[in-house]
């Protein structure tokens, strides 16, 4: 089968009011041209579901934005997003704030078809006093209470990989997969796009197969877009783009605000947004974060 | 025992002295948030409990802790699992870990805050971090705190805020726990060493700073700490003890992390 599309198709099946999943974490491996390409859009009135970066900044600046489940938004670098920050700080956002794990719970419950999973995580905090639609329950094998983490369901999740044929196998390469398989599973859709375009006889090293952490079964589309998580990173291919980050963060204390910041890179393609920002060969060659 | 080294920086005690709360913990993972929790677990792993397991902070477990900042091109780490962020949950949930961080408010209950400060939950005048992964710790493992600036502002009169982590708050308590089941180690400031050992869970004054005053303490302190008649000084690192925080912090990163870098010995 063949899954693939472009961005523009991804952002088509999309509709507003849609709960969206994206992958990655902070400024790690985020699928920011598909994010681009929904400000490109009309879409609005968006739930997103994201261990938030400036994937959910951008889109709450662009306000596309209705709800927000979250337990971060952050460029870990600089610890406050921005325009999250704005969003939040006008009273604009419907949140459901959460635990990072709890975030966890939530997909693998929706990948399980599952109505909750219980945990300890958030009894006698705040997250279940702000949360109206968090339960928390009686269970019935000890005298505890237990906090019922819904399931997160999405109609659809949006990914970025090194690597993907085009039946949809992906490849994380890097350290770390995040929960990304988790969202995947999630979603009634998921859109993946990649840095690389693979034939699938790529995955018959058993060391690479082990670097696919959902069945082709879990992806919907794949796009093709090399350097598409920039300016978010994709070890270990690129690191995250730190003076593109710090002159968004900037953007959101100067007169154009996140208009300014569009109108200087976002572009009518990502073709645009790469030229905008220095072209692939800049963003590939953008060096690896020492933690 | 080794002599104390004479002449040593502030932030070089609050190391040690934050190293005291990963040391009877046995074989856990130390998660130290921050320049001075790093390098508190660090010197711990390398001296007194060399079973303590720690990160690369990235994605996988170390054998040897790696040292703050850049590194040279031939350095190799030392790895000894993959340990990515959906592994870490389920270390969490094991109850096998201590983490220390450094949130925006601390109350008298234990109680902390990364979210949000003032206006309302709706609105808050202050946007923060999120509650992070704090609602799991304290509840799920045991949990110490950093304050690099002991104040009124961060140790608040009343609740905090937003309560991102549970804490001694009898009213919070969750239905079939005890207050004994929250695991709240300890509090390391720029002033002092404090911990929950007082009265029904009351913090307590550990150990003083040299040349700080249980007075200093409760005036900046925004509720009542218990003071015992006699505490004693917190303990002066060594020069073997500094000599490991040098190489694990060979940038001196650990020179900016308390306003203007003073001296250990303040008397």
């Amino acid at each position: 089968m063949d899954k693939q599309m472009t961005a523009a198709e991804v952002v088509a099946q999309l509709k507003d009011g849609m709960t969206i999943g994206i992958g990655g974490w902070g400024p790690r491996r985020k699928p920011m041209a598909l994010v681009r390409e929904i400000l490109r859009s009309d879409l609005k009135d968006l739930s997103l579901v994201s261990y938030g970066g400036a994937d959910v900044g951008m889109l709450c600046a662009a306000g596309k934005v209705k709800k927000v489940v979250f337990a971060f938004v952050s460029l870990d670098f600089i610890p406050l997003e921005p325009y999250f920050r704005q969003a939040r700080q006008g009273g604009e956002l419907e949140v459901m704030e959460i635990d990072e794990g709890m975030m966890l719970l939530g997909l693998r419950a929706a990948a399980w078809g599952l109505p909750f999973m219980p945990t300890e995580v958030g009894l006698g905090t705040d997250i279940i006093t702000q949360n109206p639609d968090i339960k928390v329950i009686d269970s019935p094998y000890d005298d505890k209470e237990w906090v019922a983490m819904p399931a997160l369901r999405l109609d659809a999740a949006l990914i970025h990989v090194d690597r993907a044929d085009k039946r949809g196998v992906c490849q994380i390469a890097g350290p770390d997969h995040y929960m990304d398989d988790m969202y995947a599973r999630a979603a009634t859709q998921t859109y993946v796009s990649c840095d690389e375009l693979v034939d699938s006889d790529y995955f018959k090293d058993p060391a690479v197969a082990r670097q696919v952490f959902w069945e082709r079964s879990a992806t919907s589309g794949v796009v093709h877009i090399p350097g598409g998580a920039h300016p978010s990173s994709c070890s270990p291919a690129y690191g995250f783009d730190v003076p593109h980050y710090k002159v968004y963060t900037a953007s959101a204390k100067a007169e154009g605000g996140f208009q300014g910041y569009c109108d200087q890179y976002l572009g009518e393609s990502e073709a645009d947004y790469q030229q905008n920002v220095g072209g692939l060969e800049a963003i590939k060659s953008i060096e690896l974060p020492t933690y | 025992m080794t002599t104390s080294a004479a002449d040593y920086t502030l932030a070089e005690l609050c190391i040690v002295a934050a190293s005291k709360a990963f040391e009877n913990g046995g074989e856990v993972l130390a998660t130290g948030i921050g320049v001075i929790p790093r390098l508190a677990a660090s010197l711990t792993m390398k001296t007194t409990n060399t079973d303590l397991m720690m990160t690369d902070s990235e994605a996988f477990m170390l054998s040897e802790p790696n040292p703050l900042g850049k590194r040279g091109d031939d350095f190799v780490q030392f790895n000894e699992s993959w340990m990515g962020f959906s592994r870490i949950f389920d270390n969490v949930w094991s109850g096998k870990r201590h983490a220390m961080l450094g949130p925006t408010q601390i109350d008298k209950y234990g109680q902390s805050n990364t979210s949000a400060l003032g206006g309302s939950y709706q609105q808050p005048k202050v946007m923060m971090l999120g509650a992070r992964g704090f609602p799991g710790n304290s509840i799920s493992h045991p949990n110490s705190f950093f304050v690099p600036s002991h104040n009124t502002r961060v140790f608040v009169d009343g609740e905090c805020d937003f309560v991102s982590s549970i804490g001694y708050n009898p009213q919070r308590l969750p239905k079939g726990h005890s207050l004994d089941d929250v695991k709240i180690g300890l509090m390391i400031t720029d002033l002092c060493v404090l911990d929950f050992g007082g009265p029904d869970h009351q913090v307590r004054l550990v150990s003083l700073h040299p040349g700080v005053t249980a007075q200093q303490v409760q005036e900046n302190t925004g509720f009542a700490v218990y003071i015992p008649e006699d505490v004693p000084v917190t303990e002066a690192p060594t020069a073997e003890q500094l000599a490991i925080i040098a190489e694990m912090d060979p940038h001196n990163q650990r020179a900016y992390q308390i306003k203007d870098n003073p001296a250990g010995d303040r008397s």
